[in-house]
């Protein structure tokens, strides 16, 4: 049996990554096997900001807001992604494709405005760019 | 012992051990700072959240926490400056800004400590008030209520919950402003782990949590507080007893007091509310024309006395039995004994020892000469490596099993499961041995046979302080680890492993119950484990031991005082002329020397029409003892049936005479619980309506059979106990006061015997005794395929008595259920919470399944505590040879579809 914050959130976390979300009973089940509480587990899932009981996008846009961001146009970076997703922040698309964020400053200022969709950074957008780039994405899969 | 250091505190110069806080150091000086998040009492690490505790140590610039600040020497420290005045009041009226003022109306007020520090410092109308959010408070199950507008998010119920009760059901959920503490969202409370011991809310320093029971019911000025100690379990916890106008609020423990450190069980803290019952007797009843109707006290013992006499006029006196309690104190058991064996002349007396330890007594009685646990409760925090078998300790003695559970979890001793069942025990386990029923001496040989094949004994202590070793030698020789995988069903590899892990410890402790001792081969079972305790060493040192739990509260004590057919007071043995002689003397008659009956051969001798009268004191064969079919044959062919009890028992519903007696809270006396505490019960309330004490009832029996008995008071008859039991010889109210005493304690300066054996054994050398399985009385077949266990649950106690009559208890398990696994339940093709027919050999009976993997195919799990399905009209009263205990733990019972 086990009580530990940080272990709960470390294979909580390697649950996330593989099935990208956490629904109840994959939290049931982590507990179960791991012998650690589902309590602790709960704690830990609704701590942490990068923890998500809902289902998400395979992909995860995180549009910068920052304020070198902000400056160089990022509303409008957001704006585009919306309207070429039909979603708004903090929203999954309905396909499961694309959950879209924004963020406070992703550390690549000199790229002003940025985002990032996954591991990958798109730097100096434009609302043009960033309907190509997601369409891209659409049509790859 | 560790180094220790002096500081100065306020200009007190202090001296403490090294390691020690700047908060403990302080405490122990007896200067109080502030402190929310961290209570001393919990024996945890400091979470240092709150920083209410803050203190100045001179030289170092900011302050500090003390609660986590450790105590260095030299430092000058001070703890009330008004810089520190000013930092706490600001931590005080951040707290205060989101949280409601209506401590007019608060059920913690004036017991509250924001509102004790808020008052101490001086806070007045809060400066940030922040947005006010006022959640509903949550009570999701009968005993516990969540108010999160009083929650200062101090931590201590998670800490409690985590680290102390080693139960985890709650955290902190949520971040930021929306954080509180909770079970897992979507579960029930009783669906979670949550075990509602009630810790949480006694740890609660605002009215977040509160007991949904006492509500409305009295603040704490309101209140009177009587220490006394639980009447459920062995463990013997310190409880305090909260009463207003007399009835009883709440029960509650407190900081640090008692075995149990202030924290109870879910049946200690809720399970009261039988003592202020109205279906408690208040009258006296005799049966006239069939009916139980009302009488005088004078009628009722007149009655009760003259047709007594009669029966012992008639049939001399071995025709009259005695049932003592093992709920009532040490001095009325006493009593009743002497009542039996003086003014009968009898030495039927017994009680239901009978039915759970008498193996116990027997078999370590000849080991080691003295038949109690061995260790003390404490010992768990010292043991390397502890070997529980039998016991669902989390379950029947919980503050115990919390212990059991630190010890895997924050020490990480080895923990060895030997359990047929996978019981709560087996997910801390390092190896849970899960053996067939009845196959105890099997396995139990199967490890020695290991330990001495790979020579891991202690070959010192067998020469120095044991004999026969020889003969368990050959005993053991068969039971290779593959033949006792063969008779148990456990893998080899795994009893190999079990034997390193117990016999490589230095002090290794071996934990067991009812699941070894209610066998035909109890004693048998009970004598195995003393030899694997003596091969490798582990008796008479601290953290080891052989440690029988003892079931009900006072059942040790019964024992002690001489509720046994074969023993008085001190287990001095009735056929012992010395022994004899003695009592003969201090009771000033002459006393019987032969062996009485025991409680299954009095209900065999009622049926066979020997035994014609018997007096029963708070016990309820009716629903505890095997074979329920037959006790009722037996009782109904009596010509007498005396029962004092304080509820119209299903026993005292066949009575001639029903005499009301006291509950525990309403008398003054001793309960000794399973580490052989002497403890003090003090009386909190008056009994209801005529209702007396049972040592009073009985010694107004004595003078009606025309034999002298009368005892100011009960330190009295502690006195008489003292000088004719060498055991209590050195037990005096007086010393009780100052606190509890384990016996042995023979004489006035005498400290107490925290464990047993230590130089030498009781008996002089430890005996092994060669033990050989043999298979349980009943085994399934064709026609009966189950195997049928009894036992306890946590929310239950024995028969039901006290704890059905309680609303939280009987909320949270209202019926009783039978456990089948799965696979068993798809081929009978009943589903969860479907009723099925239980038939044995006996009777049958008819209950619910619940279909679960806690048991293995082929055997099915019953609680014996209920009354519409009562377990025990299907168990067989075959009989140990030597204890005559009888086979609670295994009958063969076959399953259909209910009618
Ligand atoms: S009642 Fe006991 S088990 Fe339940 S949350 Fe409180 S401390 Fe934990
Ligand atoms: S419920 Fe009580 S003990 Fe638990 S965090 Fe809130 S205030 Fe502290
Ligand atoms: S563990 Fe036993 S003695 Fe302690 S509170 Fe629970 S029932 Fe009472
Ligand atoms: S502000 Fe956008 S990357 Fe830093
Ligand atoms: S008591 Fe020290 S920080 Fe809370």
């Amino acid at each position: 049996m086990c009580f530990s914050r940080s272990r709960s959130a470390s294979v909580t976390y390697q649950v996330q990554e593989c099935f990208g979300y956490l629904p109840p009973p994959a939290l049931k089940e982590i507990s179960q096997r791991t012998n650690i509480r589902l309590s602790r587990v709960y704690g830990v899932v609704t701590f942490y900001a990068q923890f998500y009981t809902e289902p998400r996008g395979r992909h995860t846009i995180r549009v910068c807001r920052g304020t070198a961001c902000h400056v160089k146009g990022a509303g409008r970076v957001l704006d585009a992604a919306c309207r070429e997703l039909g979603i708004t922040e903090g929203e999954t698309t309905p396909d499961l494709m694309f959950c879209l964020e924004t963020v406070a400053c992703l550390g690549t200022c000199f790229l002003a405005p940025v985002m990032m969709i996954d591991n990958q950074y798109f730097g100096r957008l434009t609302p043009q760019r960033v309907q190509s780039i997601l369409r891209d994405y659409q049509t790859k899969q | 012992m560790a180094d220790r250091i002096s500081l100065k505190i306020d200009a007190v110069e202090v001296t403490v051990p090294e390691g020690a806080t700047i908060l403990e150091a302080a405490l122990s000086a007896g200067i109080d700072i502030p402190h929310l998040c961290y209570d001393p009492q919990l024996g945890l690490p400091p979470t240092s959240s709150c920083r209410l505790c803050v203190v100045q140590i001179e030289g170092t610039p900011g302050l500090v926490a003390s609660c986590s600040h450790p105590a260095t020497s030299g430092i000058v420290v001070h703890t009330d400056t008004e810089e520190i005045r000013q930092t706490r009041r600001m931590v005080i009226e951040l707290l205060l800004s989101d949280h409601p003022h209506d401590c007019l109306t608060c059920e913690k007020s004036g017991d509250c400590d924001l509102q004790k520090y808020a008052y101490e410092l001086a806070v007045k109308e809060p400066e940030h008030v922040g947005e006010a959010v006022r959640p509903e408070p949550i009570q999701d199950g009968p005993a516990i209520i969540y108010d999160r507008s009083k929650c200062i998010l101090c931590g201590r119920c998670v800490e409690v919950c985590h680290n102390v009760e080693v139960t985890g059901a709650i955290d902190f959920l949520g971040r930021g402003f929306d954080t509180h503490i909770g079970l897992p969202p979507g579960l029930p409370r009783d669906q979670s782990v949550c075990t509602e011991c009630g810790n949480c809310i006694d740890v609660c320093p605002t009215g977040a949590l509160s007991f949904a029971g006492a509500e409305g019911a009295g603040r704490v000025w309101e209140l009177e507080r009587t220490v006394t100690i639980c009447p459920y379990c062995g463990v013997g916890c310190q409880i305090v007893l909260q009463t207003r106008n007399n009835r009883l609020v709440k029960i509650t423990g407190a900081p640090g007091l008692g075995v149990n450190h202030g924290r109870l069980c879910v049946k200690g803290h809720f399970g009261f509310d039988f003592i202020n019952h109205p279906e408690r007797l208040t009258q006296p009843l005799i049966r006239r024309n069939g009916e139980l109707t009302p009488a005088t006290w004078e009628e009722a013992l007149d009655f009760a006395a003259e047709r007594l006499a009669q029966v012992k006029a008639d049939f001399g006196p071995d025709a009259i039995g005695g049932l003592s309690s093992a709920k009532c104190t040490n001095e009325e058991n006493y009593v009743m004994q002497r009542f039996m064996r003086a003014a009968v002349g009898t030495n039927n007396i017994d009680h239901c020892a009978r039915l759970c330890h008498a193996s116990t007594v027997a078999g370590l009685a000849r080991a080691f000469g003295s038949g109690a646990m061995t260790n003390s409760i404490e010992d768990f925090e010292k043991a390397d490596a502890i070997f529980v078998i039998g016991s669902n300790t989390t379950e029947c003695h919980p503050v115990i099993g919390a212990a059991i559970k630190r010890a895997a979890v924050q020490r990480e001793v080895p923990l060895i499961v030997a359990d047929p069942r996978a019981i709560e025990l087996t997910e801390f386990a390092t190896v849970h041995l899960c053996q067939k029923h009845g196959t105890d001496v099997a396995l139990i040989n199967g490890l020695i046979h290991v330990i001495l094949q790979e020579g891991l004994e202690d070959k010192e202590f067998i020469a120095a302080r044991t004999e026969d070793f020889e003969q368990l030698q050959a005993a053991v020789a068969p039971y290779t680890p593959e033949f006792a995988e063969k008779i148990t069903g456990v893998p080899a590899e795994d009893i190999i492993r079990a034997a390193r892990l117990y016999a490589k410890a230095p002090a290794a402790s071996i934990v067991f119950a009812m699941g070894i001792t209610q066998h035909t081969t109890g004693t048998d079972n009970v004598l195995a484990l003393a030899n694997l305790a003596m091969v490798t060493g582990n008796v008479g040192k601290p953290g080891a031991g052989v440690n029988p739990l003892r079931g009900q509260n006072n059942v040790q004590g019964a024992c002690d005082l001489g509720a046994l057919s074969n023993v008085y007071p001190g287990y001095q043995k009735v056929d012992d002329e010395q022994a004899r002689a003695n009592f003969e003397a201090a009771w000033g008659v002459l006393l019987p020397a032969n062996v009485g009956l025991t409680v299954v051969e009095m209900i065999n001798a009622a049926a066979e029409g020997d035994l014609k009268a018997l007096y029963i004191i708070g016990e309820n064969p009716m629903l505890s003892d095997p074979d329920l079919s037959h006790v009722e044959e037996g009782l109904r062919n009596l010509e007498l049936l005396i029962v004092q009890d304080i509820f119209l028992t299903e026993t005292a519903q066949l009575a001639d005479v029903v005499l009301p007696a006291t509950g525990f809270a309403e008398k003054d006396g001793t309960f000794t619980n399973t580490e052989r505490r002497v403890q003090r019960v003090r009386q909190a309330l008056p009994p209801p309506g005529e209702a007396r004490l049972d040592w009073e009832i009985t010694c107004d029996l004595a003078r009606r059979l025309g034999y002298e008995m009368s005892y100011p008071d009960v330190a009295a008859i502690q006195d008489e106990i003292a000088q004719l039991t060498p055991i209590y010889g050195g037990i005096t109210y007086e010393r009780l006061e100052q606190g509890s005493l384990q016996w042995p304690c023979p004489d006035s300066t005498h400290p107490g015997t925290p464990f047993l054996h230590k130089d030498q054994f009781t008996r002089g050398r430890g005996k092994f005794h060669p033990v050989q399985f043999i298979p349980a009385q009943e085994l399934p077949d064709d026609d009966y395929p189950f195997v049928l266990s009894t036992g306890r649950i946590l929310q239950h106690f024995h028969t039901g008595t006290m704890s059905r009559r309680t609303k939280v208890l009987d909320e949270l398990v209202p019926v009783g259920a039978i456990e089948i696994h799965p696979d068993d339940a798809q081929e009978l093709g009943v589903g969860d919470g479907q009723p099925v027919k239980v038939i044995s050999r006996r009777g049958e009976i008819e209950i619910a399944a619940r279909v679960t993997d806690r048991v293995v195919p082929g055997t099915v799990f019953l609680a014996f505590h209920y009354r519409e399905a009562p377990a025990n009209r299907l168990t067989i009263a075959a009989l140990d040879p030597v204890a005559k205990i009888p086979e609670f733990k295994v009958c063969a019972v076959k399953i259909g579809p209910a009618d």
